[in-house]
Protein backbone atom coordinates (compact mmCIF):
# COMPACT_ATOMS: atom_id res chain seq x y z
CA UNK A 1 0.00 0.00 0.00
CA UNK A 2 1.46 3.32 -0.95
CA UNK A 3 1.59 5.99 1.66
CA UNK A 4 1.39 8.87 -0.73
CA UNK A 5 0.04 8.84 -4.24
CA UNK A 6 -1.23 11.54 -6.53
CA UNK A 7 -2.90 10.63 -9.80
CA UNK A 8 -3.46 13.05 -12.64
CA UNK A 9 -4.76 12.82 -16.21
CA UNK A 10 -3.13 15.47 -18.37
CA UNK A 11 -4.57 16.27 -21.79
CA UNK A 12 -3.05 18.20 -24.66
CA UNK A 13 -1.63 21.64 -23.90
CA UNK A 14 -0.59 20.27 -20.50
CA UNK A 15 -3.94 21.02 -18.95
CA UNK A 16 -4.92 18.51 -16.28
CA UNK A 17 -8.42 17.21 -16.85
CA UNK A 18 -8.60 15.07 -13.75
CA UNK A 19 -6.65 14.82 -10.53
CA UNK A 20 -7.03 12.82 -7.37
CA UNK A 21 -5.03 12.19 -4.22
CA UNK A 22 -5.29 8.47 -3.78
CA UNK A 23 -2.77 7.84 -1.04
CA UNK A 24 -3.73 6.23 2.21
CA UNK A 25 -1.77 8.50 4.55
CA UNK A 26 -3.10 11.65 6.15
CA UNK A 27 -2.75 14.58 3.79
CA UNK A 28 -0.50 17.48 4.72
CA UNK A 29 -1.46 21.01 3.77
CA UNK A 30 1.26 21.63 1.24
CA UNK A 31 1.53 18.08 -0.03
CA UNK A 32 -1.11 18.47 -2.70
CA UNK A 33 0.58 21.43 -4.38
CA UNK A 34 3.99 19.80 -4.16
CA UNK A 35 2.71 16.63 -5.82
CA UNK A 36 1.14 18.54 -8.69
CA UNK A 37 4.34 20.53 -9.13
CA UNK A 38 6.42 17.37 -9.40
CA UNK A 39 4.04 15.87 -11.90
CA UNK A 40 4.13 18.96 -14.09
CA UNK A 41 7.91 18.99 -13.98
CA UNK A 42 7.99 15.44 -15.28
CA UNK A 43 6.00 16.34 -18.41
CA UNK A 44 9.10 17.27 -20.41
CA UNK A 45 10.71 13.91 -19.87
CA UNK A 46 7.52 12.21 -20.97
CA UNK A 47 7.53 14.08 -24.26
CA UNK A 48 10.99 12.77 -25.07
CA UNK A 49 10.18 9.22 -24.19
CA UNK A 50 6.78 9.00 -25.81
CA UNK A 51 8.06 8.92 -29.38
CA UNK A 52 10.80 6.38 -28.78
CA UNK A 53 8.53 3.45 -28.08
CA UNK A 54 5.19 2.24 -29.32
CA UNK A 55 4.26 0.77 -25.94
CA UNK A 56 1.88 2.74 -23.78
CA UNK A 57 3.22 2.15 -20.28
CA UNK A 58 6.37 4.22 -19.77
CA UNK A 59 7.20 2.93 -16.31
CA UNK A 60 9.01 5.37 -14.07
CA UNK A 61 10.24 8.47 -15.84
CA UNK A 62 11.38 10.73 -13.04
CA UNK A 63 12.36 10.76 -9.41
CA UNK A 64 12.06 13.35 -6.70
CA UNK A 65 13.57 12.43 -3.33
CA UNK A 66 11.92 9.10 -2.79
CA UNK A 67 8.82 9.73 -4.87
CA UNK A 68 8.65 8.17 -8.30
CA UNK A 69 6.60 9.33 -11.28
CA UNK A 70 5.15 6.69 -13.59
CA UNK A 71 3.42 7.54 -16.80
CA UNK A 72 1.03 5.83 -19.21
CA UNK A 73 0.47 7.42 -22.60
CA UNK A 74 -2.69 6.97 -24.63
CA UNK A 75 -3.22 7.17 -28.34
CA UNK A 76 -4.96 10.51 -28.57
CA UNK A 77 -2.39 13.09 -29.31
CA UNK A 78 -1.96 16.67 -30.39
CA UNK A 79 1.04 18.27 -32.04
CA UNK A 80 2.18 21.72 -31.04
CA UNK A 81 4.66 23.41 -33.32
CA UNK A 82 6.72 25.71 -31.17
CA UNK A 83 9.33 27.72 -33.09
CA UNK A 84 11.73 25.11 -34.47
CA UNK A 85 10.94 22.36 -32.02
CA UNK A 86 8.00 20.01 -32.13
CA UNK A 87 6.27 19.53 -28.85
CA UNK A 88 4.05 16.49 -28.98
CA UNK A 89 1.53 16.01 -26.26
CA UNK A 90 -0.43 12.83 -25.79
CA UNK A 91 -3.09 12.37 -23.21
CA UNK A 92 -1.07 11.15 -20.25
CA UNK A 93 -2.05 9.30 -17.14
CA UNK A 94 0.51 10.22 -14.51
CA UNK A 95 0.99 8.76 -11.09
CA UNK A 96 3.25 10.02 -8.33
CA UNK A 97 3.93 7.34 -5.76
CA UNK A 98 6.49 5.89 -3.43
CA UNK A 99 5.82 2.19 -3.84
CA UNK A 100 7.72 -0.27 -5.98
CA UNK A 101 4.77 -2.30 -7.16
CA UNK A 102 5.22 -2.07 -10.93
CA UNK A 103 2.69 -4.69 -11.93
CA UNK A 104 0.05 -3.18 -9.72
CA UNK A 105 0.69 0.23 -11.21
CA UNK A 106 0.51 -1.12 -14.75
CA UNK A 107 -2.83 -2.82 -14.05
CA UNK A 108 -4.10 0.35 -12.40
CA UNK A 109 -3.18 2.37 -15.48
CA UNK A 110 -4.83 -0.12 -17.82
CA UNK A 111 -8.08 -0.10 -15.88
CA UNK A 112 -8.19 3.69 -15.68
CA UNK A 113 -7.39 3.84 -19.38
CA UNK A 114 -10.47 1.75 -20.10
CA UNK A 115 -12.58 4.06 -17.97
CA UNK A 116 -11.12 7.03 -19.80
CA UNK A 117 -12.01 5.49 -23.18
CA UNK A 118 -15.60 5.04 -22.03
CA UNK A 119 -15.75 8.70 -21.04
CA UNK A 120 -14.21 9.66 -24.38
CA UNK A 121 -16.79 7.63 -26.35
CA UNK A 122 -19.50 9.93 -25.09
CA UNK A 123 -20.31 12.09 -28.15
CA UNK A 124 -21.20 14.99 -25.90
CA UNK A 125 -17.81 14.96 -24.18
CA UNK A 126 -15.34 17.40 -25.66
CA UNK A 127 -11.89 15.79 -25.65
CA UNK A 128 -9.57 17.85 -23.48
CA UNK A 129 -12.22 19.18 -21.14
CA UNK A 130 -12.40 18.41 -17.45
CA UNK A 131 -13.86 15.09 -16.38
CA UNK A 132 -16.58 15.95 -13.90
CA UNK A 133 -18.38 12.62 -13.51
CA UNK A 134 -18.59 11.62 -9.84
CA UNK A 135 -19.00 8.01 -10.89
CA UNK A 136 -15.65 8.16 -12.65
CA UNK A 137 -14.12 9.64 -9.52
CA UNK A 138 -15.54 6.88 -7.33
CA UNK A 139 -14.30 4.19 -9.63
CA UNK A 140 -10.79 5.63 -9.88
CA UNK A 141 -10.48 5.79 -6.11
CA UNK A 142 -11.76 2.23 -5.79
CA UNK A 143 -9.19 1.06 -8.32
CA UNK A 144 -6.46 2.92 -6.48
CA UNK A 145 -7.34 1.17 -3.25
CA UNK A 146 -7.33 -2.12 -5.06
CA UNK A 147 -4.05 -1.86 -6.99
CA UNK A 148 -1.87 0.57 -5.11
CA UNK B 1 -33.42 -12.73 -29.62
CA UNK B 2 -35.44 -15.23 -27.58
CA UNK B 3 -33.33 -17.72 -25.72
CA UNK B 4 -30.13 -15.68 -25.77
CA UNK B 5 -30.42 -14.96 -22.08
CA UNK B 6 -31.06 -11.83 -20.11
CA UNK B 7 -28.71 -8.96 -20.72
CA UNK B 8 -27.28 -7.53 -17.56
CA UNK B 9 -28.49 -3.98 -17.09
CA UNK B 10 -25.76 -1.56 -16.04
CA UNK B 11 -26.72 1.53 -14.14
CA UNK B 12 -23.86 3.56 -15.52
CA UNK B 13 -22.02 3.33 -18.80
CA UNK B 14 -18.71 3.24 -16.94
CA UNK B 15 -19.63 -0.16 -15.55
CA UNK B 16 -20.30 -1.66 -18.94
CA UNK B 17 -17.45 -3.78 -20.28
CA UNK B 18 -15.54 -2.40 -23.22
CA UNK B 19 -15.62 -5.71 -25.09
CA UNK B 20 -16.58 -6.11 -28.73
CA UNK B 21 -20.29 -6.57 -28.22
CA UNK B 22 -22.49 -6.59 -31.31
CA UNK B 23 -20.28 -5.67 -34.24
CA UNK B 24 -22.97 -4.86 -36.72
CA UNK B 25 -25.51 -2.10 -37.01
CA UNK B 26 -28.39 -2.12 -39.47
CA UNK B 27 -27.31 -0.45 -42.73
CA UNK B 28 -30.72 1.07 -43.33
CA UNK B 29 -30.71 2.62 -39.87
CA UNK B 30 -27.34 4.19 -40.58
CA UNK B 31 -28.45 5.33 -44.04
CA UNK B 32 -31.47 7.09 -42.56
CA UNK B 33 -29.39 8.71 -39.84
CA UNK B 34 -26.74 9.85 -42.29
CA UNK B 35 -29.25 11.28 -44.72
CA UNK B 36 -30.84 13.23 -41.88
CA UNK B 37 -27.42 14.50 -40.87
CA UNK B 38 -26.75 15.74 -44.40
CA UNK B 39 -30.19 17.28 -44.78
CA UNK B 40 -29.95 19.06 -41.42
CA UNK B 41 -26.60 20.53 -42.34
CA UNK B 42 -27.94 21.59 -45.73
CA UNK B 43 -30.50 23.81 -44.04
CA UNK B 44 -27.85 25.45 -41.90
CA UNK B 45 -25.37 26.52 -44.55
CA UNK B 46 -25.30 28.68 -47.67
CA UNK B 47 -22.65 27.00 -49.80
CA UNK B 48 -21.11 23.67 -50.60
CA UNK B 49 -17.73 24.27 -48.96
CA UNK B 50 -19.39 24.99 -45.63
CA UNK B 51 -21.47 21.81 -45.93
CA UNK B 52 -18.38 19.74 -46.62
CA UNK B 53 -16.62 21.32 -43.67
CA UNK B 54 -19.50 20.47 -41.34
CA UNK B 55 -19.57 16.86 -42.47
CA UNK B 56 -15.82 16.74 -41.97
CA UNK B 57 -16.17 18.06 -38.42
CA UNK B 58 -18.76 15.40 -37.66
CA UNK B 59 -16.38 12.75 -38.97
CA UNK B 60 -13.46 14.22 -37.01
CA UNK B 61 -15.18 13.54 -33.70
CA UNK B 62 -15.79 9.95 -34.78
CA UNK B 63 -12.18 9.52 -35.89
CA UNK B 64 -10.76 10.68 -32.57
CA UNK B 65 -12.81 8.14 -30.67
CA UNK B 66 -12.27 5.33 -33.16
CA UNK B 67 -8.49 5.70 -32.83
CA UNK B 68 -8.49 5.39 -29.06
CA UNK B 69 -10.98 2.53 -29.05
CA UNK B 70 -9.22 0.50 -31.72
CA UNK B 71 -5.80 0.95 -30.15
CA UNK B 72 -7.25 -0.57 -27.05
CA UNK B 73 -9.27 -3.37 -28.62
CA UNK B 74 -7.41 -4.48 -31.69
CA UNK B 75 -3.79 -3.63 -31.13
CA UNK B 76 -3.44 -4.41 -27.45
CA UNK B 77 -2.49 -0.89 -26.49
CA UNK B 78 0.37 -0.33 -28.86
CA UNK B 79 0.52 3.13 -30.39
CA UNK B 80 1.67 3.93 -33.91
CA UNK B 81 4.77 6.07 -34.20
CA UNK B 82 5.52 5.67 -37.92
CA UNK B 83 3.79 7.28 -40.88
CA UNK B 84 3.36 4.08 -42.90
CA UNK B 85 2.18 2.33 -39.77
CA UNK B 86 -0.64 4.76 -39.17
CA UNK B 87 -1.61 4.75 -42.85
CA UNK B 88 -1.89 0.98 -43.03
CA UNK B 89 -3.76 1.09 -39.71
CA UNK B 90 -6.34 3.42 -41.27
CA UNK B 91 -6.44 1.47 -44.50
CA UNK B 92 -7.07 -1.93 -42.97
CA UNK B 93 -8.13 -1.88 -39.32
CA UNK B 94 -10.25 1.27 -39.28
CA UNK B 95 -11.95 0.44 -42.57
CA UNK B 96 -12.63 -3.13 -41.48
CA UNK B 97 -14.25 -2.05 -38.24
CA UNK B 98 -16.29 0.77 -39.77
CA UNK B 99 -17.27 -0.67 -43.15
CA UNK B 100 -16.77 -4.41 -42.80
CA UNK B 101 -13.94 -4.70 -45.31
CA UNK B 102 -10.49 -3.23 -45.94
CA UNK B 103 -10.21 -0.27 -48.29
CA UNK B 104 -9.64 -1.08 -51.93
CA UNK B 105 -6.21 0.44 -52.26
CA UNK B 106 -3.62 2.68 -50.64
CA UNK B 107 -1.34 4.60 -52.99
CA UNK B 108 1.43 7.12 -52.65
CA UNK B 109 1.00 10.27 -54.67
CA UNK B 110 3.50 10.77 -57.48
CA UNK B 111 3.50 14.54 -57.61
CA UNK B 112 4.22 15.42 -54.00
CA UNK B 113 6.25 13.73 -51.31
CA UNK B 114 3.60 13.76 -48.64
CA UNK B 115 0.42 12.85 -50.49
CA UNK B 116 -1.34 9.52 -50.14
CA UNK B 117 -4.62 8.22 -51.52
CA UNK B 118 -7.07 5.65 -50.24
CA UNK B 119 -9.46 4.50 -52.94
CA UNK B 120 -12.79 2.81 -52.70
CA UNK B 121 -15.06 1.66 -55.51
CA UNK B 122 -18.09 2.95 -53.67
CA UNK B 123 -18.09 4.38 -50.18
CA UNK B 124 -20.66 2.82 -47.89
CA UNK B 125 -21.93 6.22 -46.83
CA UNK B 126 -22.54 7.22 -50.44
CA UNK B 127 -24.49 4.14 -51.40
CA UNK B 128 -27.93 5.63 -50.97
CA UNK B 129 -27.05 9.21 -51.83
CA UNK B 130 -27.33 10.91 -55.19
CA UNK B 131 -26.17 14.46 -55.78
CA UNK B 132 -28.14 16.80 -58.04
CA UNK B 133 -26.18 18.36 -60.91
CA UNK B 134 -26.23 21.85 -59.42
CA UNK B 135 -24.27 20.72 -56.38
CA UNK B 136 -21.26 20.21 -58.62
CA UNK B 137 -18.49 18.13 -57.14
CA UNK B 138 -19.92 17.81 -53.66
CA UNK B 139 -19.13 14.44 -52.12
CA UNK B 140 -20.72 13.10 -48.95
CA UNK B 141 -17.53 11.17 -48.52
CA UNK B 142 -16.39 14.32 -46.73
CA UNK B 143 -17.72 12.54 -43.65
CA UNK B 144 -15.30 9.66 -44.20
CA UNK B 145 -12.52 12.13 -44.96
CA UNK B 146 -13.28 13.68 -41.58
CA UNK B 147 -12.97 10.30 -39.89
CA UNK B 148 -9.55 9.74 -41.46
CA UNK B 149 -8.49 13.25 -40.49
CA UNK B 150 -9.60 12.62 -36.91
CA UNK B 151 -7.57 9.44 -36.71
CA UNK B 152 -4.42 10.98 -38.22
CA UNK B 153 -4.59 14.25 -36.28
CA UNK B 154 -5.06 12.53 -32.98
CA UNK B 155 -2.28 10.05 -33.66
CA UNK B 156 0.16 12.92 -34.16
CA UNK B 157 0.23 13.19 -37.97
CA UNK B 158 -1.66 16.34 -38.90
CA UNK B 159 -3.03 16.25 -42.43
CA UNK B 160 -5.53 17.82 -44.78
CA UNK B 161 -7.92 15.12 -45.97
CA UNK B 162 -10.45 15.49 -48.76
CA UNK B 163 -12.74 13.20 -50.72
CA UNK B 164 -12.90 13.27 -54.52
CA UNK B 165 -14.76 11.52 -57.29
CA UNK B 166 -12.48 9.96 -59.86
CA UNK B 167 -14.24 8.89 -63.07
CA UNK B 168 -13.11 5.53 -64.42
CA UNK B 169 -13.73 4.39 -67.98
CA UNK B 170 -15.93 1.40 -68.26
CA UNK B 171 -17.76 2.08 -65.02
CA UNK B 172 -20.92 4.07 -64.61
CA UNK B 173 -20.28 5.42 -61.16
CA UNK B 174 -17.01 7.14 -60.42
CA UNK B 175 -14.56 5.80 -57.89
CA UNK B 176 -14.11 7.70 -54.64
CA UNK B 177 -10.63 8.68 -53.53
CA UNK B 178 -9.68 10.03 -50.14
CA UNK B 179 -6.70 12.30 -50.61
CA UNK B 180 -4.39 12.72 -47.61
CA UNK B 181 -1.89 15.54 -47.62
CA UNK B 182 0.33 15.62 -44.58
CA UNK B 183 1.40 18.85 -42.96
CA UNK B 184 5.06 19.86 -43.07
CA UNK B 185 5.74 18.92 -39.45
CA UNK B 186 5.18 15.27 -40.21
CA UNK B 187 8.26 14.91 -42.38
CA UNK B 188 10.42 17.02 -40.14
CA UNK B 189 9.39 15.29 -36.94
CA UNK B 190 11.72 12.29 -36.92
CA UNK B 191 14.84 14.42 -37.39
CA UNK B 192 13.90 16.99 -34.81
CA UNK B 193 13.03 14.19 -32.45
CA UNK B 194 16.46 12.62 -32.92
CA UNK B 195 18.09 16.00 -32.32
CA UNK B 196 16.04 16.50 -29.21
CA UNK B 197 16.86 13.09 -27.79
CA UNK B 198 20.61 13.31 -28.44
CA UNK B 199 20.97 16.77 -27.00
CA UNK B 200 18.75 16.23 -24.03
CA UNK B 201 20.49 13.03 -23.03
CA UNK B 202 22.38 14.93 -20.34
CA UNK B 203 19.21 14.81 -18.25
CA UNK B 204 19.22 11.04 -18.10
CA UNK B 205 21.39 8.70 -16.09
CA UNK B 206 24.15 6.53 -17.52
CA UNK B 207 22.00 3.48 -18.19
CA UNK B 208 19.33 5.42 -20.00
CA UNK B 209 21.89 6.98 -22.31
CA UNK B 210 22.40 3.64 -24.01
CA UNK B 211 18.72 3.32 -24.76
CA UNK B 212 18.40 6.67 -26.52
CA UNK B 213 21.05 5.78 -29.07
CA UNK B 214 18.78 3.24 -30.67
CA UNK B 215 16.67 5.32 -33.10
Amino acid sequence: MANTACFMIVARNDIPIYEAEVGSAAKREDAAQLHQFILHAALDVVQDLAWTTSAMFLKSVDRFNDLVVSVYVTAVFKMLVCFFLNLTTHTRLMLLHDSRNEDGIKSFFQEVHELYIKILLNPLYLPGSRITSTHFDTKVRALARKYL
Amino acid sequence: MIGVGKMKLYSNVLDKPLSKGKQEVSLSAFAFLFSELVQYNQTQVDNIAELERRLEDAGYAVGARVLELLCNREKGNRRETRLLGILSFVHSTVWKVLFGKVADSLEKGTEHEDEYMISEKELLVNRFISSPKDMGTFNCGAFVAGIVKGVLDNAGFPAVVTAHFVPIEGQQRPRTTILIKFADEVNACPYLLLYFILFSSTKLSGNDLILTHVP
